[in-house]
C-alpha cells in the first residue's frame, strides 16, 4: 500500500471506532488544514449515511475571515451539523478573563469554552487534528487519550495501546479525545490534500497582507492586536502555515500561490510549524503545560 | 513509498536514544528550529558535540528526572521510505512499553553493546520479539567505537546472538555493528569496519521487506460500523464498514459471517467514490453482501474456504501491564476487534521466566509479567491463533473497575 493509502486507511478506521465505542462524540473543527482533512476523511469514512458526530467550533472572536468563509461554505456543502462554541460568551459571563498587553491572545481562553462546551454537549470523545510530529511533547500522545473532567491529561494515566485496539471504556465525566491523524506529518497532510484536491481556506497560499513584526515573526495586522508606538504596519507577501487565533498565527513570507508551491516550500525550509507559533516558543515545555490544563 | 514502523530496544545506557537521534540527524530529518532548541540546551557530549539523545526526551517530568518514561513515536522519511519509530526507553516499565511498541511495528532494531556483549536484557528483548511475532529484526553492535571496531568482538556477539535466536525460533535476522555517537554505519558507511560486507542501519532500513499478509483464504474483516442512511434513493443501502484486518475480499467472494456463521457472497466493495475489485489487508472500506443478514459490529466476515476458530474457552499468554496484580476473582473487559465481552481467568498455567526463558509455576501475574493462561469468555470470540495470524489473534484486557487497559493477550490454542 501507498504511505497515503495507508495513513488514510487508518485514519478512517478511528473515526469508525469513535463512531461505534462513542455515545456522544464530536468533531473539533477550526478550520485549519488538518481539521480540514479530517473532515474529508470522514465522509469516506462514512458516506454515504450522515456523520455520526457534529462538527464543533471553539470561536475566539479573533478569526482570519477567511475561515468563517470556508466553514460556512463547506458546512453548506456537506450538509452536517455544526456547533459553535463563543469564547466571547465566557468572557461576558465571566468565566474567562482577557489578557492584556502586547502579546495579549485569546488562545488560553480556548480551553475554557472547549471544556465548557464539551460539559454542556455531554460529549464523550472529541476528535481532533493533532499530530505527533508537531511536538515533543505530542509524540506521547495516545491515539485515544484520556481526560479527567478537568479536561486534564496525565502522562502517567495513559493507556498503553497494542495493535489497533483503542480502549475507548471511561467513567461518567471523563471524555476522549481522539487523534486520527497522529501518525501523519506535516508533509503528509500536504501531500494528501493535493491528491485528493481538497479545498483550503485562501490564507494558506501566498496574498499580500499588512503585518507588524513581532518576535521576529510577521503578524496580520488586525484590530485584534494591541499596537504601539514600535509596531511599524508593512504590506508583505505572505501565507500561513497553520491557522489559529489571529493574535498568536504567524505567517511566513511566500509566494507560494498553489500546492505544489507550498510543498516545496516545507520541503526547502525545514522550519517546523509549530515554529510559527507564538505561544510554544514561550518556553519548551509550553505545549505539554497546555495539554495538561485541557488544551489538546 | 510504504511506511515501515520500527522499535529500538536495549537496556538504559546502551544507546537507543542517540541511535535515533543519528538517524534523524544524519538523514537531516531534524528540522532547523528544533536544532537550534538543541543547540541551547546545556546537555552537551563529553567532547562538546551536542547530545543527540535530547531528540527523543519527551515529557518535563523526564527531562526532569533524566529518564524517559513511556512510547514516544518519532517520524522520518527519506526519498526510499517513511518511518515511523516507537522509542520505548529503557527502565522499570520497560517490559510493558516495549510489548505495547512492538505490537505496533514490522521490525525491531536490538541494541547490544559491544563492550557487553549478549546479556540478559538481550535475552528479555529477543524473547519479546518473538513473543509479538515481529518479522524481521536488526541487531546493532553499538559502541564499537569503544572496541577498536574490532571484528572478533562483533564476530564473537554475531555467534552467541544466533543461538539465542534460534532458541526463541527468530529468523529473519541482520546484524550490523555500529557507533551511534560517532555516526559509524548508521546513515553513512564506516570506513573503520572495512571488514563489514553489509549495508548502513539506514540502507537496510529502507530496503528491508515488510510482508503483509494478502492471500485470500485469511480473510477477515471486522465489522465496525453499519452504514445506513435511510432516506428516500437510499432506502436500502446497507454497508459494513471496516478495515480488512489481514488477506482479501473480492467481489463474488463467498463469506461467513461469525459469531453466528451465516454464509453470503460480497456483492460490492465501496471506498468513498471508488469501486475497488479487491480489498486487501490493511484497507478501510465498505462491503456489501448479496444477502440481508443480521450483522452489528462486533461480527466478522471471513473466507468461507477457510473459517476461525469460534470458541468461548481459549489458552493465551498473557503480558499483564497494571501496578495492580491480576486478580482471578475479577471478571474483566476483553476487547477483540470490534467486539468487547466479559471474562474470567480460568486457569493459570504457567509464568515465563524472561531472563532465563525457562517456565515458572508461580500463581502471581503483576506488572510485567508474560505466560499462559486459559480464558473463558462470556460471547463466543472468533479468532485465529496468533502465531498464524497477529491481525486476529491479539486482544486486550480491559480493568472493569478502572477501566484501564491491563493486558495483552496472544491467542495460541482453542481450549473447549
Ligand atoms: N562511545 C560511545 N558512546 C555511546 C554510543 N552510543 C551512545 N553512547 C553514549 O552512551 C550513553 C547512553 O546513551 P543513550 O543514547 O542516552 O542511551 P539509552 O539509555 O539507551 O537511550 C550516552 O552517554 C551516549 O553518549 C556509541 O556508539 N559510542
Amino acid at each position: 500500500m501507498d504511505y497515503l493509502d495507508e495513513l488514510e486507511a487508518e485514519a478512517i478506521y478511528i473515526l469508525r471506532e469513535v463512531a461505534g465505542q462513542f455515545e456522544k462524540p464530536a468533531l473539533l473543527f477550526s478550520g485549519g488544514k488538518d481539521s480540514i482533512t479530517i473532515v474529508h476523511l470522514a465522509l469516506k469514512a462514512f458516506r454515504p449515511g450522515k456523520f455520526p458526530f457534529p462538527l464543533v467550533h471553539i470561536d475566539t472572536g479573533h478569526n482570519f475571515e477567511e475561515t468563517i468563509t470556508y466553514r460556512d461554505e463547506m458546512i453548506a456543502r456537506i450538509g452536517e451539523k455544526l456547533i459553535v462554541g463563543h469564547v466571547q460568551d465566557d468572557i461576558d459571563a465571566g468565566n474567562a478573563i482577557e489578557q492584556k498587553g502586547k502579546n495579549a491572545s485569546r488562545n488560553q481562553l480556548q480551553t475554557v469554552t472547549l471544556l465548557n462546551t464539551i460539559a454542556k454537549h455531554k460529549f464523550d470523545a472529541c476528535i481532533g487534528g493533532a499530530r505527533r510530529d508537531e511536538e515533543k511533547a505530542r509524540a506521547k500522545e495516545r491515539i485515544f487519550s484520556v481526560r479527567d473532567e478537568f479536561g486534564q491529561w496525565d502522562p502517567k494515566r495513559q493507556r498503553p495501546e497494542l495493535w489497533n485496539l483503542y480502549n475507548g471504556k471511561i467513567h461518567t465525566g471523563e471524555n476522549v479525545r481522539v487523534f486520527p491523524i497522529s501518525n501523519w506529518t506535516e508533509l503528509d497532510v500536504w501531500n494528501y490534500i493535493r491528491r485528493e484536491n481538497i479545498p483550503l481556506p485562501t490564507i494558506y497560499f501566498a496574498h499580500e497582507r499588512e503585518v507588524i513584526t513581532r518576535g521576529g515573526q510577521y503578524m496580520a495586522a488586525s484590530p485584534f492586536l494591541n499596537l504601539d508606538e514600535d509596531d511599524l504596519i508593512e504590506r508583505k507577501n505572505v501565507r500561513f502555515r497553520t491557522v489559529g487565533d489571529m493574535t498568536c498565527t504567524a505567517a511566513v513570507e511566500s509566494n507560494a500561490h498553489h500546492i505544489d508551491d507550498i510543498i516545496n516550500e516545507i520541503s526547502a525550509s525545514r522550519v517546523s510549524e509549530r515554529g510559527a507559533r507564538m505561544d510554544d516558543k514561550v518556553s519548551e515545555a509550553a505545549m505539554e503545560d497546555r495539554k495538561k490544563g485541557g488544551y489538546f | 513509498m510504504n511506511i515501515l514502523k520500527l522499535l529500538t530496544a536495549g537496556s538504559v545506557d546502551d544507546g537507543k536514544s542517540t541511535l535515533i537521534g543519528r538517524l534523524l540527524y544524519d538523514s537531516e530529518a531534524i528540522l532547523i528550529d528544533q536544532l537550534e532548541a538543541l543547540q541551547r540546551s546545556n546537555r552537551k557530549n563529553d567532547d562538546g558535540t551536542i547530545d543527540l539523545a535530547i531528540l527523543t526526551d519527551g515529557l518535563k517530568a523526564e527531562r526532569e528526572q533524566g529518564i524517559t518514561i513511556d512510547v514516544a513515536y518519532k517520524y522520518f522519511q527519506t526519498e526510499k521510505r517513511k518511518f515511523i519509530i516507537a522509542d520505548t526507553p529503557g527502565h522499570i516499565q520497560y517490559t510493558r512499553n516495549m510489548v505495547t511498541g512492538a505490537s505496533n511495528s514490522n521490525l525491531a532494531i536490538i541494541l547490544v553493546d559491544a563492550r557487553k556483549g549478549v546479556i540478559e536484557q538481550t535475552i528479555r528483548h529477543t524473547f519479546l520479539v518473538s513473543l509479538l511475532g515481529l518479522p524481521q529484526v536488526v541487531v546493532a553492535v553499538n559502541k564499537m567505537d569503544m572496541v577498536d571496531f574490532d571484528e572478533k568482538v562483533f564476530d564473537t556477539i554475531v555467534a552467541d546472538y544466533k543461538k539465542l535466536a534460534a532458541k526463541v525460533g527468530l529468523e529473519n535476522v541482520a546484524y550490523i555493528p555500529v557507533s551511534a555517537l560517532k555516526g559509524d554505519n548508521i546513515v553513512f558507511e564506516s570506513k573503520r569496519t572495512p571488514w563489514y560486507k553489509g549495508s548502513s542501519l539506514l540502507a537496510h532500513l529502507e530496503t528491508v521487506e515488510i510482508p503483509v499478509d494478502t492471500q485470500s483464504e485469511h480473510a477477515r474483516f471486522p465489522v465496525q460500523w453499519i452504514i445506513r442512511p435511510q432516506t428516500d434513493e437510499l432506502h436500502d443501502y446497507r454497508g459494513y464498514a471496516g478495515r480488512v484486518s489481514s488477506g482479501s475480499f473480492r467481489v463474488n467472494d463467498k463469506v461467513t459471517v461469525l459469531p453466528s456463521g451465516f454464509s453470503s457472497t460480497i456483492s460490492q466493495i465501496e471506498l468513498y467514490d471508488q469501486e475497488p475489485a479487491l480489498a486487501t489487508a490493511g484497507m478501510s472500506v465498505t462491503l456489501h453482501l448479496a444477502d440481508e443478514i443480521d450483522i452489528s459490529r462486533g461480527d466478522i466476515l471471513v473466507s468461507a474456504e477457510n473459517t476461525p476458530h469460534v470458541s468461548k474457552q481459549i489458552e493465551t499468554d498473557l503480558c499483564w501491564m497494571d501496578t495492580r496484580a491480576l486478580d482471578t476473582t475479577q471478571t474483566y473487559f476483553l476487547q477483540h476487534n470490534s467486539r468487547i465481552t466479559r471474562c474470567r481467568i480460568q486457569e493459570i498455567l504457567y509464568k515465563f521466566n524472561i531472563n532465563t526463558l525457562e517456565k515458572a509455576y508461580d500463581e502471581d501475574f503483576k506488572l510485567n509479567d508474560i505466560g499462559r493462561i486459559i480464558i473463558k469468555t462470556a460471547d463466543a470470540l472468533a479468532f485465529d491463533f496468533y502465531q498464524d495470524n497477529n491481525a486476529n489473534g491479539g486482544a486486550i484486557l480491559i480493568d472493569a473497575r478502572t477501566n484501564v487497559t491491563v493486558g495483552a493477550l496472544m491467542f495460541r490454542a482453542n481450549a473447549e
